[in-house]
């Protein structure tokens, strides 16, 4: 009996990080944003929601291989991101950070309801047939217990551990990386050496919408594509608080810590408290430690 | 072009600055206080529901644009006051000490809704103290959202998702909660929130919170006691809008938590900002744009193509186009307009665009390394 509980908590865990692998790569998008620019992008969920149909449209619409359908997908909202730094955030740079994120919210509203005047996108929610099935797989031989993962919650958890490496190394390793750090501790300075800070930031939302895009992708078969799949954002918001803002790794823990105690929340717990239990997680993270597990201590300089 | 010569402090504070004050308030005034008279129903109706939104905005403006605090969860402040009052009206609440349940009239209940809001204010204003910027949004944001998962698992209380029904409120035989009587009661209390606000601005605490909103660490260095103020922001701001969610339940007349979520707050916050933030007046011009905007796209449908006008979604569209619009070319909101126009008649024929020129800024980080 005893086992069985544990290989049950186990399960739980394993359906907690796969979801938590969503929250975080959500949550990389907005510590994108945030680490370049220090604008906290409301409308991220959108843009996950945005590359989940143009990935449908190319997949189930036009009939394109899933990979290349996918990787089109990805491209163009790179593109697309670059556009919208272009047209709504270049005009509000350097404004007070408030007046930015009021920005994102009004881009989110208009996002989401563009997406359900597309013909054929609608308000109606859709599906993308994938190579992984959702079976579960066994991990473990059947004499020891039942443990298993489906192809899908895998595909989530490898796509995951390869962005998070790809972008360590680029904000680490790279000329254009190091610029994007720069260019978020101090325009002025960044400016004065030589860095393009305004295409710098362009670029960084391109990335940021790119990685949305993947999110939206890899949640498709859980959640089905529809114009509201983007509040899940705000549950990447726990998850980038939880990390540390402007943290790329605290991204990845927070989320699977969220997703882990969301879903230990929704079975050990009274309904309700699975709504919940992010929330109050980040409440109790924002009084203890605001700067987050990882996060750089904050101050200002008068 | 009027010039003021200021000879004493208490001239610097006056509220009517200038006799102007005195004409065009008056008129305005007059104008409010007769509308219900000429106006048809269902226009009292809006009127009634424009004063709650605007007291709601006045709530949040003290926070948001006058002490700097942006607040992404007053929905839940909201709820709290509407369910308040509604719970008080109702079926009677049963006390500790007394045989009988207690229903409350609404003189006690009224009150009692923006005193519950506030506590609840505090609640979250004091852990949150230490937080800035976009951190305390988020927090605030999480409040709102647990309060509103409450608001519909607390059963026994608010009856969750079927709904909480609003007993109308009588004074002796008149139905206060419904046509002119209800406009009078919320004109009544904006009345009243917009003069205890001016009061408050220019009052040391309304000083001091102003002081926080431009800069924290001077305001600090100037002796400002940033916890206390900030707290009473926030106490303040959620009683205020509690207030105007008390009054919105018996607008309502049928409360469900689905009234109360993240939406709600975020609509909060563009009225804010869309109004014009850091005055008063954005506040209302705010709750008319919240309120006129969903009127005036219904009455536009009817002379757009079909096509076009069939469309869901359309109206959180331009929504979220005005917003962005708004703060790119007015960040000052529709106030900020409005006093451009004047200073135009009132300089003319001598106006120069550069009075209101927006200084080029470059962000520096809040980080520190």
């Amino acid at each position: 009996m005893r086992e069985a509980t544990l290989f049950e908590f186990l399960q739980l865990v394993i359906g907690g990080v796969s979801i938590g692998c969503i929250y975080a790569l959500v949550a990389l998008g907005f510590v994108l944003i945030y680490k370049a620019t220090e604008v906290v992008n409301f409308a991220q969920g959108e843009l996950m929601m945005l590359g989940a149909f143009l990935a449908y449209t190319f997949i189930s619409i036009l009939g394109w291989n899933y990979w290349v359908g996918a990787g089109a997908a990805i491209v163009c909202m790179f593109f697309a991101g670059n556009l919208i730094d272009r047209i709504f955030l270049r005009p509000v740079l350097g404004q007070p950070q408030f007046s930015i994120v009021m920005v994102t919210i009004g881009f989110g509203y208009m996002a989401r309801s563009a997406a359900g005047m597309v013909p054929g996108w609608g308000t109606e929610t859709h599906a993308i047939s994938t190579p992984f099935s959702s079976e579960g797989m066994q991990l473990l031989p059947e004499t020891m217990g039942s443990l298993v993962i489906s192809q899908t919650d895998l595909s989530v958890i490898v796509a995951t551990i390869i962005f998070c490496a790809a972008l360590y190394a680029f904000f680490t390793h790279t000329r254009l990386g190091v610029a994007m750090q720069a260019s978020s501790q101090n325009q002025l300075a960044s400016y004065y050496m030589g860095i393009p800070v305004k295409s710098v930031f362009s670029m960084i939302w391109g990335i940021s919408a790119a990685v949305a895009a993947a999110a939206g992708i890899l949640l498709a078969p859980t959640t089905l594509i529809d114009t509201s799949m983007g509040f899940i954002g705000l549950k990447a918001f726990p998850a980038a608080v939880l990390g540390g803002f402007g943290s790329i790794p605290g991204a990845v823990v927070g989320g699977l810590i969220i997703g882990i105690i969301e879903t230990l929340a929704g079975f050990y717990l009274p309904p309700g408290f699975k709504n919940v239990a992010a929330y109050v997680v980040l409440l109790i993270v924002l009084v203890v430690r605001p700067q987050g597990l990882f996060g750089q201590k904050t101050g200002k300089r008068v | 072009m009027r010039f003021l010569f200021k000879t004493d402090y208490d001239q610097d504070i006056r509220l009517a600055k200038h006799s102007g004050y005195y004409w065009s308030y008056g008129i305005l005034l007059v104008v409010v206080f007769g509308a219900p008279f000429l106006l048809e129903g269902y226009y009292i109706g809006q009127m009634t529901q424009l004063y709650i939104m605007a007291i709601a905005g006045v709530g949040l403006m003290l926070l948001a644009g006058y002490t700097g605090l942006v607040s992404l969860g007053h929905a839940a402040f909201f709820g709290i006051g509407a369910y308040t009052e509604a719970v008080l009206t109702g079926n009677g609440v049963p006390l500790p000490f007394l045989d009988e349940p207690v229903v409350f009239s609404f003189f006690l209940s009224i009150p009692l809704a923006a005193v519950f809001a506030a506590i609840a204010g505090v609640v979250i204003g004091v852990p949150v103290l230490r937080l800035t910027g976009i951190y305390l949004a988020i927090a605030t944001f999480a409040f709102a959202i647990v309060i509103e998962e409450v608001l519909s698992r607390w059963e026994s209380v608010t009856n969750g998702y079927s709904g909480l029904i609003v007993e109308p409120l009588y004074l002796g035989d008149v139905e206060l909660s419904d046509g002119s009587a209800f406009y009078f009661l919320c004109l009544g209390v904006l009345l009243v929130v917009i003069l205890m606000s001016l009061n408050l601005l220019r009052s040391p605490t309304g000083r001091a919170m102003m002081a926080i909103r431009d800069s924290e660490i001077s305001a600090q260095s100037m002796g400002v006691n940033l916890a206390r103020t900030k707290t009473t922001a926030f106490a303040l701001s959620a009683g205020i809008t509690g207030l105007a969610g008390a009054l919105f339940a018996h607008k309502l007349g049928f409360l469900s938590p689905e009234s109360f979520t993240v939406l709600q707050s975020i609509e909060l916050l563009i009225l804010v900002v869309v109004g014009g933030i850091g005055s008063i007046h954005g506040a209302i011009f705010g709750a008319i744009f919240v309120l006129a905007l969903p009127q005036g796209l219904a009455i536009l449908k009817d002379y757009l193509p079909v096509e076009i006008a069939e469309t869901p979604g359309m109206e959180p569209f331009i929504f979220g186009l005005i917003l962005v619009l708004v703060i790119i070319f007015e960040p000052y909101g529709i106030y900020g307009r409005w006093l451009k126009v004047k200073h135009y008649f009132q300089m003319f024929p001598v106006y120069k665009k550069a009075t209101f020129k927006r200084q080029k800024a470059y962000m520096k980080s809040e980080r520190l390394k």
